[in-house]
């Protein structure tokens, strides 16, 4: 646990330095983790699993956006949980229930857990249909078809750096546009 | 967009340098300052007599506590948005101002007054007190919060509610030089009720403004 958690800060530490590699590889590492405590905290809200995957979207994108209100000098676990137990808050209250959501839900995963299949999420790819134009396009072209910045702004017919720029603002507004609903 | 999808465009988006939240803060309270700034300075002004004032150490007194409350205010709202803060070790910063204030009120009960408590309490400009803090505060109060918007406190009514204390402070650093009421039981009393007033409309905002 403790292991896991100290790869997590190193991680973490390189993909603010610029690594994108180490950063997908941690939120890839984070995503079963926070399953499992999205679905925890559905069951015992007594609501249906299966909208595990919508809160684990959610969580990645704060994540993504609010990760420089981490202090490279702490450990990673303690904020990832923070924000994951707010979004899990959130989204059971959005439910119409109140709860509790126990910290321990995030740490107390146990390595032999039985990985659980990923279930389909319908909210972000929802609202992914109402960006405007530009932001939906790149998107969809990198999200979806796999292609690189290069690729897309090629495709596209844009900068590269436009690309990003519709790219950043693309997942804000995604993340606004959830929190909205 | 499976999760797998969605990890792969956020790993894409890495390049992308977020501002720490102490930056948009300072920014934005920069953007807001000249409105308060010009509300004071055409409604209100600084007193004519701020010469001979400046030699009453309870004048000056007024200047140390609210600056002290705004400066705590702006440490204790920089440490809230980190999610996993909480105000354990930072919460005693806020009772910086109210320390000295206390201090002050004892250091002038000590002295021989020519004024009873209860009209030195009263003041004369009870009601331009409790009018010009809180309308002075809202643009600050404004600019606070949308620089706190940066941050992600996992308890955004209290980041809020340490915003308004933020621009009460500020608001009433202004207000202190305008004011001629310079006993500490008029501060303690007034000033102090202003302030409570913006910190409950900090805190209905930020728990609106302040989720991330």
């Amino acid at each position: 646990m403790r292991e896991r958690e100290d790869e997590w800060t190193g991680l973490m530490r390189s993909a603010i330095s610029g690594d994108s590699t180490a950063y997908h590889r941690l939120l890839k590492a984070v995503t079963p983790v926070l399953r499992a405590a999205a679905r925890r905290g559905l069951a015992r809200a007594g609501q249906p699993v299966d909208q595990s995957e919508d809160i684990v979207q959610d969580i990645l994108l704060a994540v993504h956006l609010k990760r420089h209100t981490w202090d490279v000098s702490a450990p990673f676990a303690p904020w990832l949980f923070a924000i994951a137990r707010n979004k899990l808050i959130d989204a059971l209250r959005r439910r119409g229930r109140r709860v509790f959501v126990n910290i321990d839900d995030f740490a107390e995963v146990l390595p032999g857990e039985a990985p659980v299949e990923t279930a389909s999420a319908g909210e972000v790819a929802a609202q992914l249909a109402s960006l405007p134009a530009r932001q939906r396009d790149v998107l969809q072209s990198i999200a979806v078809e796999s292609a690189s910045i290069k690729d897309t702004a090629a495709k596209l017919a844009m900068s590269e750096g436009a690309v990003r720029v519709a790219l950043h603002r693309g997942l804000t507004s995604l993340t606004a546009k959830l929190r909205e609903q | 967009m499976d999760t797998d999808q969605l990890i792969k465009t956020l790993a894409a988006d890495n390049t992308h340098r977020a501002r720490p939240v102490g930056f948009a803060l300072m920014l934005a309270l920069m953007a807001a300052a000249p409105v308060s700034l010009l509300m004071f300075f055409t409604e209100l002004g600084i007193r004519p007599d701020v010469m001979t004032a400046m030699r009453n150490p309870f004048f000056d007194l007024k200047f140390a506590v609210t600056l002290a409350l705004a400066i705590a205010a702006i440490a204790v709202s920089l440490h809230l948005s980190r999610p996993e803060a909480s105000l354990r070790g930072f919460g005693w910063l806020l009772l910086i101002p109210a320390g000295l204030l206390t201090a002050g009120i004892g250091g002038e009960m000590m002295m021989p007054q020519r004024l009873p408590m209860m009209t030195r309490l009263m003041g004369n400009n009870s009601r331009m007190c409790m009018t010009a803090i809180p309308l002075l505060s809202l643009p600050i109060l404004a600019g606070a919060l949308l620089g706190l918007r940066h941050g992600a406190p996992a308890r955004p009514a209290l980041a809020g509610a340490i915003a308004g204390m933020l621009s009460a402070g500020l608001a009433a650093t202004l207000y202190a030089s305008h004011c001629t009421d310079d006993s500490p039981l008029f501060v303690a009393t007034w000033y102090t009720l202003s302030t409570a007033l913006v910190t409950a409309i900090g805190a209905l905002a930020g728990s609106k403004l302040l989720r991330f």
